[in-house]
């Protein structure tokens, strides 16, 4: 059997002295949606970040489809078509919604124009709110319209790995909805998905399998459902008792 | 106060073409800035080079000492600001990466790059002054360009070379504006200067777009470098120390990261400087136009414009 599409294999990522993550394993198989669910500080974010090559890491093997990632710059990455919606969003606040999609195919080197323009309109269909504001600046964007536009902003790379990083953030839990909605429908269009979520009820709902990540190391995988029912995540993360 | 009524309007272009040159200048601090977010305070010698590069490519090493005319003297004319902007350029780029790009590498702290940045200034200019480079002395630059009145507007004299000052500089503005929202390295620089985690996480190498800005900046002050030695008449180790100084206060003034607030706060910082020599004394110049950095800097630290590199 070939290897899962996006594997980590035992990383560890320092920021100084202080290991933030310690010894990860993890995979992401093709056509999956795969969650990593843990508290504030468990150390999800820093994992996306090594994955990008952001930041680190500092030990371990990251492989995609074979490609050792760990000596790739982070441009490099973003060209094999792994793709990041950042914690926060990061809209450039003084690009025009229009601009800020056009960013997102930056790595796609003379692209048409006329794909360029179906592949905007594609998007346009999913976030019909971003058609609406395509000349308004991102920056004047609600919670909700930014996380729409950043998503949309990664399709437009045409992502073989899109990575969500926390897309619930801050949003109204109608907008969440909606939100959780467009990954599933992201995913049958048949892109594999690693979703970084405090809103485990949600993240394990939409996703096959899961990984809990606390204090920066993997203490559970499984499939969604059975992490869904199982009692130390039902107390810790969703909140049961 | 009392102006000199006749002096007005003559400081006035004056002031209006030194304007245009510290645009020029300008937009070398205002992209760096943009995109890392540091004061290159070893611009002025990059602008400086451009000008020195020039006087000895035509003066020493051509020997040119004739005032030239018609298709020679474009082509001379074309070939000085070609030569000028390379040079300057080229001198941006070796900054980049012997001064700033690696403490880049170690994530030095902001006050380190300061340091550098000064240090490298100092290291540039005494390096012309050395006595088998420039030496200490004013050195006449070469004079094929011959600097005549062109026409007189309200009674003050425009020169030739200040119409070339004020179309190459407009015409390099245009193009500038062009690069950044027409071309892919343009884009880059636009979404480096306004986040850097997106920029990387959409595929821009950071290190490559830097040194794109870098020399986009040494071109202009290239081009600047060699207009301000035509138009003086000499070049001299240290010239780019108090045009490099009000160049920043220029772009401070329009709104650093802002290359529109670079042209409107050159044009400002020109016509201050000048009729202020004509209203309260000549003496004054530099104390009024630094007067107005520190009032920009407390009343609105984000200049005229505000802050951030749009097209």
């Amino acid at each position: 059997m070939s290897e899962p599409l996006l594997v980590l294999d035992d990383v560890h990522v320092h920021y100084g002295v202080i290991e933030a993550v310690r010894g990860i394993d993890l995979t992401v198989g093709r056509g999956e949606i795969v969650t990593l669910i843990g508290g504030n500080g468990a150390g999800k974010t820093t994992t996306l970040r090594a994955i990008s090559r952001i930041h680190g890491p500092s030990a371990g093997s990251i492989r995609f489809e074979g490609s050792e990632l760990t000596r790739l710059r982070s441009d490099q990455v973003v060209d094999l078509g792994i793709i990041q919606v950042p914690e926060g969003r990061h809209i450039f606040p003084s690009m025009t919604v229009a601009e800020n999609l056009e960013m997102g195919a930056f790595s796609r080197r003379r692209v048409a124009r006329r794909r360029l323009a179906e592949d905007l309109e594609e998007v346009y269909g999913l976030f019909p709110v971003l058609a609406e504001r395509r000349k308004q600046l991102g920056g004047t964007l609600s919670g909700g319209e930014q996380q729409m536009l950043a998503m949309g902003r990664a399709l437009m790379a045409k992502p073989r790995l899109l990575m969500l990083d926390e897309p619930s953030m801050g949003l109204a839990p109608q907008i969440v909805q909606r939100v959780f909605e467009v990954i599933t429908r992201i995913n049958q269009a048949g892109t594999p998905i690693l979703l970084i979520e405090q809103n485990a009820q949600m993240a394990l709902n939409a996703a096959h399998r899961g990984y809990v990540i606390e204090s920066g190391a993997i203490v559970l995988e499984d499939e969604a459902r059975a992490l869904l029912d199982d009692d130390q995540v039902r107390k810790a993360y969703l909140g049961e008792e | 106060m009392h102006c000199n009524a006749a002096l007005i309007a003559p400081t006035f272009v004056t002031g209006l073409i030194l304007g245009f040159i510290y645009a020029l200048i300008a937009l070398g601090y205002t992209m760096v800035y943009g995109v890392l977010k540091l004061i290159n305070f070893a611009h002025d010698a990059v602008f400086a080079t451009g000008g020195i590069l020039v006087f000895y490519a035509f003066g020493q090493w051509f020997g040119i000492v004739q005032p030239l005319s018609g298709v020679s003297l474009v082509v001379l004319m074309a070939a000085s600001l070609v030569i000028g902007a390379l040079a300057s350029a080229g001198s941006a780029f070796l900054l980049e990466r012997v001064a700033y790009r690696p403490l880049r590498r170690r994530q030095g702290a902001r006050l380190s790059y300061l340091i550098t940045a000064i240090g490298a200034s100092f290291f540039a200019d005494y390096l012309y002054q050395q006595n088998f480079l420039l030496g200490p002395g004013k050195r006449e630059f070469p004079n094929y360009f011959n600097v005549s009145k062109a026409f007189t507007v309200f009674g003050s004299v425009v020169q030739n070379v200040d119409v070339l000052i004020v179309v190459l500089a407009i015409a390099c503005l245009i193009a500038l504006d062009q690069f950044i929202t027409r071309t892919r390295s343009g884009r880059a620089i636009r979404a480096l200067s306004e986040d850097q985690v997106a920029a990387q996480l959409m595929g821009i190498n950071n290190d490559r777009v830097i040194t794109t800005t870098f020399v986009v900046g040494g071109l202009f002050a290239g081009i600047a470098g060699v207009l301000y030695a035509i138009k003086f008449g000499f070049v001299v180790w240290n010239m780019g120390f108090v045009p490099g100084i009000k160049a920043f206060t220029a772009a401070v003034l329009g709104g650093i990261g802002n290359i529109r607030g670079a042209l409107l706060g050159g044009i400002l910082l020109g016509l201050i400087e000048n009729m202020s020599a004509v209203c309260v004394g000549a003496e004054w110049k530099d104390t009024v136009a630094f007067s107005v950095l520190v009032l920009v800097l407390i009343l609105r630290p984000t200049g005229i414009l505000g802050e951030g590199i749009k097209g």
